[in-house]
């Protein structure tokens, strides 16, 4: 037999068509079918150095996985992944694969990466329609560990300690699990329905999640201390960044953060079925480049009443930090891009918002970030009419947490400093990762860090 | 899960729920507030607590019929669950001795004050608490706060039921008559608290005011509770629910509670066509 020939192009995975998806909040993606999987698994060439496996803040075993895939072993293939990842739905749907797994796959060098995302979401949907597995676990340790947050740092880091037999209580601030998987990430990228489903190994280990439940306030962080043998913080990055400049209370002017919750956690997209509203005019921009700016504009789409949504961004799209298939897709469903544009002051009559006020802007040296430096161009000031702006400029560690509590050491912009080798915090028996740490960052960062935790918690607790 | 142990009709479209809810019950301290969602598809709103009973772990909540969630919280009854509680959110009241304390508080803005001056009596000072209703049937909670002050005054916009006109004329009137006051806290309708504010700082009277803007999580993720006290943006949920009433941009916040009026308006409609007889009208 001779060599195999390597495809360099890898089978897509059917999406629905823009007309059509941004009439709903359903799915945009529709997944591999077990023949395209089969099919994408085997150009995988199984290369002994697996730099994907590296690529992986997890190490999912990514050359294993896709073998059992091309063999048609789906179920296998799922159990093989969540060895390390007991998330593989969510994951292969929102982990920004091209700067991990797939930027280093061997195809990728010759053609486009085998589509490790694709087939990770594929066999974690597979095996949830055959039925999952138990999941093993160690005899009971009698050590109790206090989770801050159920995102999928929290999440995750509670799903290893129960692995390793401690008792484990998540508290959750809202009123559902999830953290940025409910109310920040929009359905038709991750719906909610797979969320829940991959909740439910953590009922399965005996997690137990107490939701309505803020740390800081319903109970203290002091308080969890005293109660558990180990906390684990993983609170996500839950304040807004407001841009400060006239006009920023207005009616119509809304965080990311305001605008997903109303329509993801709440259900406002449903309204009135559903009873929280969301107002959103004809027009509406969103302030900001990033993933974040990407789900809202996509979001304001599917939302009735709004026919125009345009993306303000100050630096060109080259310097976006949104994925670029999510540029894609925002593109194809319309959203006007407006690049090299930032605002001013947002205009307003009788307290609602009518537009922008914006200046061009260009690119001059890189700073310290590596990216050129945008710079306004004078007297190039215009507006755009808007009734509705969404700021998506970011966010930072929300400071509840930390209420009242002393000697932990806390960074310039709120964030908790870790020893990056164990994520412990400066208080003994806490540790911490996540967006807490790194401020918005991405899910798999965040599962990364807690795996890091859940082995260095365990330690502590053998050692205590 | 958190059942409602007592409820009662406080006055027309008012009502008064005693909620179990032990862990808020031990922390909950004065001039803070919970974040409930009575449904699956209900919307999370903000109240005060009112009342708290540590020992029986129980808060109070008084709920004024506005909106569908209200009139659909109003059908509950005893023994009923609320499936989602949380708090105590916000900052406590900041209290000291100052001396003589004016409480204000305008119709559904008494349950903030009865708290605050639970927190103000304990710490030694001499209260004047002032209650504003429009007219006499609305009146609620005078037994309670006569209990807690050394001096009540009511008023209603109509003269039906003690003095006639505002709560800001019995404050002129106080100031008239030369009482000495240390400091004024109020609550109550956005346009009351602002006219309150004026009032003493023509005076000079150091005034704070809770201020009550819309809320989605209560917990400081989204700043749709976002207000302009001095120039800066501050976020109610986290920073307050009470400012410096003379630094607050009142006007500001009477137009963003106006946000989703016209959502808000259908969202009732659809309801009480569905609900006849639970709407209490």
């Amino acid at each position: 037999m001779g060599k195999k020939e390597i495809k360099k192009e890898r089978i897509p995975v059917p999406e629905r068509p823009a007309e059509e998806r941004i009439k709903d909040f359903k799915e945009v993606k529709l997944g591999y079918t077990p023949e395209l999987a089969i099919e994408e698994a085997k150009r995988c060439i199984q290369c002994p150095t697996a730099p994907c496996v590296e690529g992986c803040p997890v190490r999912v075993p990514i050359p294993q996985f896709i073998k059992l895939i091309a063999e048609g072993k789906f179920v296998e293939a799922a159990r093989k992944i969540k060895e390390e990842n007991i998330l593989p739905s969510i994951c292969g749907r929102v982990c920004p694969q091209e700067d991990q797994c797939e930027k280093v796959c061997v195809i990728g060098k010759i053609g486009q990466p085998v589509n490790i995302g694709g087939l990770e979401a594929f066999a974690g949907d597979y095996e949830a329609r055959m039925g999952s597995e138990k999941i093993e676990k160690a005899e009971p340790t009698g050590k109790k560990v206090a989770i801050v947050g159920s995102g999928p740092g929290g999440i995750t880091c509670a799903v290893d300690l129960a692995k390793l037999g401690h008792s484990v209580t998540i508290f959750e601030a809202l009123h559902e699990p999830g953290g940025v998987l409910i109310y920040g990430i929009p359905e038709f990228r991750l719906p909610n329905e797979i969320v829940h489903r991959e909740l439910e190994a953590l009922k399965e280990l005996g997690v137990e999640i107490k939701l309505n439940c803020v740390i800081g306030k319903t109970k203290t962080l002091e308080e969890l201390r005293r109660e558990f043998d180990a906390v684990f913080i993983a609170s996500g990055a839950g304040l807004p960044y407001m841009l400060n400049i006239e006009g920023l209370n207005l009616n119509g002017v809304y965080s990311a953060n305001e605008f997903l919750t109303r329509v993801n956690l709440m259900g406002a997209y449903r309204f009135p079925e559903y009873d929280t509203p969301v107002f959103a005019g004809k027009r509406l921009a969103v302030i900001g480049g990033g993933n974040t700016a990407m789900d809202v504009a996509r979001t304001a789409k599917r939302l009735k009443g709004v026919e125009e949504v345009y993306i303000i961004y100050r630096r060109s799209e080259k310097e976006m930090p949104a994925r670029v298939e999510e540029i894609h897709h925002a593109k194809e469903e319309g959203v006007i891009f407006k690049t090299l544009t930032n605002p001013v002051k947002f205009i307003g009559e009788n307290g609602w918002l009518k537009g922008i006020e914006c200046v061009r802007m260009e690119l001059s040296e890189p700073d310290e970030s590596g990216r050129r430096r945008p710079v306004p161009i004078e007297g190039s000031n215009f507006v755009i009419d808007v009734e509705t702006v969404v700021l998506a400029i970011g966010q930072g560690p929300n400071p509840i947490v930390m209420e009242g509590v002393e000697g932990l050491e806390i960074g310039k912009w709120g964030q908790i400093i870790v020893d990056p080798e164990t994520c412990q915090t400066s208080l003994e028996g806490v540790f911490a990762g996540g967006d807490v740490i790194h401020g918005g960052s991405t899910v798999i960062q965040a599962m990364g860090d807690a795996r890091k935790a859940a082995a260095a918690i365990h330690e502590y607790l053998l050692e205590k | 899960m958190y059942r409602i142990v007592k409820k009662r009709e406080l006055a027309e479209n008012v009502d008064e729920f005693v909620i179990e809810a032990p862990e808020i019950a031990q922390k909950a301290k004065p001039g803070q507030f919970v974040i409930i969602r009575i449904s699956k598809k209900g919307e999370r709103i903000p109240l005060t607590i009112a009342e708290k009973d540590p020992e029986f772990g129980t808060i109070t909540l008084m709920v004024q019929r506005v909106g569908k969630t209200t009139f659909h919280l109003s059908c509950f009854e005893e023994e009923h669950i609320i499936p989602d509680v949380v708090g105590p959110l916000g900052k406590p009241t900041h209290i000291e001795k100052w001396g003589h304390v004016v409480c204000i508080g305008g119709g559904l803005g008494l349950a903030p004050i009865h708290h605050i001056a639970q927190g103000v009596k304990e710490a030694g000072n001499e209260i004047t608490t002032i209650m504003g209703f429009r007219r006499k049937d609305l009146v609620f909670w005078e037994d309670k706060m006569k209990l807690l002050s050394d001096k009540v005054i009511v008023t209603t916009n109509d003269g039906s039921y003690g003095m006639k006109g505002l709560v800001t004329d019995a404050l002129q009137k106080l100031i008239d008559d030369g009482v000495k006051i240390d400091m004024v806290i109020t609550a109550g309708p956005v346009p009351m608290m602002k006219a309150v504010a004026e009032l003493t700082k023509k005076y000079e009277i150091p005034t704070v005011a809770s201020l009550n803007p819309i809320m989605v999580d209560g917990t400081g993720m989204c700043g749709a509770c976002r207000v302009t006290v001095d120039g800066e943006v501050k976020f109610a949920c986290v920073d307050g629910p009470e400012f410096d009433a003379h630094k607050v941009d009142f006007d500001e916040l009477i137009n963003r509670l106006n946000m989703f009026k016209t959502l808000e308006a259908e969202a009732l409609k659809m309801f009480q066509k569905k609900h006849c007889g639970c709407g209490k009208e």
